[in-house]
């Protein structure tokens, strides 16, 4: 197998041989057999089975279990194209966290006139209980995954910034830990920088915005929806590996101006939430009346100062898609600097001109929801049919400001293991960022998400993709 | 410990004692099964019904008693909430829920035997595989205890998930006790007198206690010496009385951690005083039928006290 030339392949080069970062990978791989590899491939699927890393699905079954794919062939970038994606992150996050504050507070960007007032007023993720108020340390989005496309050697893309509850950094961590089980030999040629001290890191990083009030060591807690959601098992694993409580809604109350978690000795208070609900469920008071998951009140305590949630209510605004075409403004106007990691260009269909443009090349063109996520209400027009297309038209033409489109991109492959060799899959990349008030930190690695069928670009893991383990190298 | 985690541990091993219960009762059947006819053995099922509470639940549905609709309503049918596999369902449901305080081995063994069991119970299990499907599930129980005990921090959460299977493991004894003992004997007046000796067996059998006592008999059976053996006997982790010392470590521990006693540890004491000093003859004295019945209410109250006093719903 080599590179076709048609997308960029991380393994291989244009004229056959293998890329510099694959080097001992390649060489590792080449003396192995492939009975044994086959073997390893089972074995990784009944250790993902028993560790019970799955994920839930909605609407079948209740809530089927599944697992996520796993591909043993990780995906390896070197240390300098990582220096250089690291930069470009960092940028990226320090601009999404001073836009946020800037939004709820003075709006300096709207009246610059760099972004229109609207872009706000009209995302459901927009809350007004946050204007004038600054989270604890200024922190707005402590945890956030940015998703990160290649097209070629040094053209990496933002593809979106998941700044409300990025997930997937469960898999990350047991996919590095399932590989290292399968090939000690592996780890002990090739050197890849540890990613396996996150948890560490996001109870350091979570303890640093404790807001001023507590007292002695910050208790932190985990907050879930419970077994049933979708990710679950990462919220357990995380709150696992970091120490902290797992809790619910209903182990939560607010009592004497704190918010308190029972336990087996009475009330306790929280001090930092690492919420993996949403915005809507987190208070029954000030949002959704109807909501057992959230705890009555608590948006008052934090509004004195007494827990840190993270990430901040109202930081989805950021994760909207119409946001996103603007973020090479917003990265320019808080930091003075070019972004040094490009958005994919996209055209907003709010846009008289944009939108006849869209609706002429639909069939070139990957179209979005402004507010959709994990690869739902998107129209792929490559791949589509003339009906498909059709139809999808009729919905922009009703409402032209909830869409965006781009282009498709030539998004890079990965070999992924197959029954007949390596074969090349299209794959992205999550990089998962900490943020605390005088810290960024990224941890080397991230998920890699792959399109498991030949020739699709769509490597969501409700869409039939995998995941791989990303390895950044050491220097 | 959040008091809902706490509630999830104590649960998770309660229905964990209730599946493997549930199998030891099956085994009991079918060793009964086996010496008549296996499909026709219709009063030997119905027993086995009767002792797993299921009576009026099977006759709803079912007309009549046959090995293969017995085995697979206490195994897998749907509307019963008793079913081993809604029973593992539970406990696997409850270790998620406490998953960040039950250690990896522990969770593995749990998930590794739902895998296992639910796929075996995934359709009508045949007469032939009937055998395995009961030796999975006692093994399942036995890896989680082992687990349990091999990595688990002797802290409150394992303290909450062994008082869970005692006091589980207690009722269950109590109730076989009582059912059997009105099941296999027409009055009062035939206590002592010889029995079938393959019935008795077959209590001894679904508390997995007939080897021990036939060691300790020298292989008689008496009616009074296996409710002797079952009640009083401290040596044999399934009697009355050991369930209750265990019981009692596990709360006098819980009590040290927490730095103070609860209602749960008032109603221990109250009952340890009342099984101390009791004789057989004082049991059979009093009525077997009702020093079970105070024995099981007396069980309930703790469970109800641990739940208040250590918060687990609010």
């Amino acid at each position: 197998m080599t590179g076709t030339g048609e997308y960029f392949d991380e393994m291989h080069a244009s004229d056959g041989g293998v890329r510099d970062a694959y080097a001992g990978y390649q060489q590792w791989f080449a003396e192995q057999g492939s009975k044994y590899l086959s073997r390893k491939h089972r074995d990784a699927e009944t250790q993902f089975r028993r560790t019970g890393i799955t994920f839930n699905v909605y609407g079948e079954n209740e809530a089927e279990e599944r697992l996520i794919p796993f591909d043993m062939v990780p995906r390896i970038i070197d240390a300098g194209e990582w220096r250089r994606l690291t930069r470009g992150i960092e940028q990226r996050v320090s601009a999404l966290n001073a836009f946020m504050h800037d939004l709820y507070h003075r709006q300096e960007i709207i009246r610059a006139g760099r972004v229109p007032e609207r872009l706000f007023r009209n995302n459901a993720a927009w809350l007004p209980n946050m204007v004038g108020f600054t989270p604890p340390g200024g922190v707005y989005t402590h945890i956030v995954g940015i998703d990160l496309v290649r097209t070629g050697p040094d053209e990496f893309f933002v593809l979106e910034d998941n700044a409300r509850t990025p997930s997937g950094v469960s898999y990350m961590l047991e996919n590095r830990e399932t590989m290292m089980a399968m090939f000690p030999e592996l780890f002990m040629r090739v050197p890849v920088e540890s990613v396996s001290n996150y948890p560490r890191r996001l109870a350091k990083s979570l303890a640093a915005c404790a807001p001023e009030m507590t007292q002695g060591r910050p208790n932190v807690a985990v907050l879930t929806p419970g077994i049933y959601n979708s990710a679950y098992f990462e919220h357990a694993f995380l709150a696992d590996q970091m120490g902290a409580e797992l809790v619910e809604g209903s182990d939560l109350r607010v009592v004497g101006g704190r918010v308190q978690m029972r336990t087996t000795r009475g009330y306790e208070p929280v001090d930092v939430i690492y919420r993996r609900v949403d915005d809507d469920f987190l208070d029954p008071l000030t949002f959704n009346p109807d909501s057992v998951l959230g705890v009555p009140g608590i948006m008052d305590v934090y509004r004195a100062g007494g827990i840190t949630i993270a990430n901040a209510p109202g930081t989805g605004v950021a994760d909207d898609k119409a946001i996103y075409s603007f973020m090479p403004e917003i990265v320019e106007f808080y930091t003075g600097e070019k972004p040094l990691l490009p958005n994919v260009e996209t055209w907003r269909c709010a846009d008289a001109d944009s939108l006849k443009y869209v609706l002429d090349n639909l069939a070139e063109l990957v179209v979005k929801e402004v507010h959709g996520s994990g690869g739902y209400g998107m129209l792929i027009g490559p791949t589509s049919t003339k009906a498909e297309i059709a139809e999808f038209r009729k919905k922009i033409e009703a409402r032209p400001e909830n869409y965006i489109a781009q282009p498709t991109l030539a998004l890079s492959t990965c070999p992924i293991f197959t029954r007949s060799g390596l074969a090349p899959r299209h794959v992205d990349l999550r990089p998962f960022v900490l943020v605390s008030p005088d810290n960024i930190d990224i941890t080397p690695g991230g998920l890699t998400r792959v399109a498991l069928k030949k020739g699709s670009l769509v490597v969501n893991s409700s869409q039939g993709g995998g995941t791989k383990d990303t390895w950044v190298l050491k220097d | 410990m959040l008091g809902r985690t706490a509630n999830a541990l104590f649960w998770m091993f309660r229905y964990l004692e209730r599946a493997e219960n549930t199998a030891r009762l099956l085994d009991a059947g079918l060793r009964m099964a086996l010496t008549r006819d296996l499909v026709t053995a219709e009063e030997e099922w119905r027993s086995v019904i009767a002792t797993a509470g299921l009576r009026r639940n099977y006759e709803a549905r079912h007309g009549s008693y046959t090995g293969m609709q017995a085995w697979n309503f206490m195994l897998r049918e749907k509307d019963n909430p008793q079913s081993v596999l809604a029973m593992f369902g539970q406990v696997r449901d409850n270790a998620r829920q406490s998953r960040n305080a039950v250690s990896g081995e522990l969770w593995e063994a749990i998930n590794d035997s739902w895998i296992q069991i639910k796929d075996i119970l995934a359709k009508p299990v045949p007469e032939q595989r009937v055998g395995e499907v009961v030796a999975m599930i006692r093994q399942a129980g036995t890896l989680a205890h082992g687990a349990i005990g091999g990595s688990m921090l002797r802290d409150q959460g394992y303290h909450f998930a062994r008082a869970g299977t005692f006091i589980e493991r207690a009722d269950s004894t109590a109730r076989i006790l009582d059912i059997k003992y009105y099941l296999l004997l027409p009055s009062l007046s035939y206590v002592g007198s010889s029995l079938d000796a393959g019935q008795w067996d077959t209590v001894l059998r679904s508390v997995s206690g007939d080897r021990a006592y036939r060691w300790l008999n020298a292989g008689q059976i008496d009616a009074k010496g296996i409710v002797e053996f079952l009640v009083l006997d401290g040596r044999f982790p399934r009697s009355l009385a050991y369930c209750h010392s265990a019981l009692r470590d596990q709360l006098a521990s819980l009590a040290r951690i927490h730095g103070r006693e609860g209602q749960s540890d008032a109603l221990m004491r109250d009952a340890d005083t009342r099984l101390a000093d009791v004789t057989i003859d004082m049991v059979f004295e009093k009525g077997l039928h009702e020093f079970i019945l105070e024995f099981i209410s007396t069980n309930a109250a703790i469970a109800q006290a641990i739940s208040d006093d250590y918060r687990f719903l609010a």
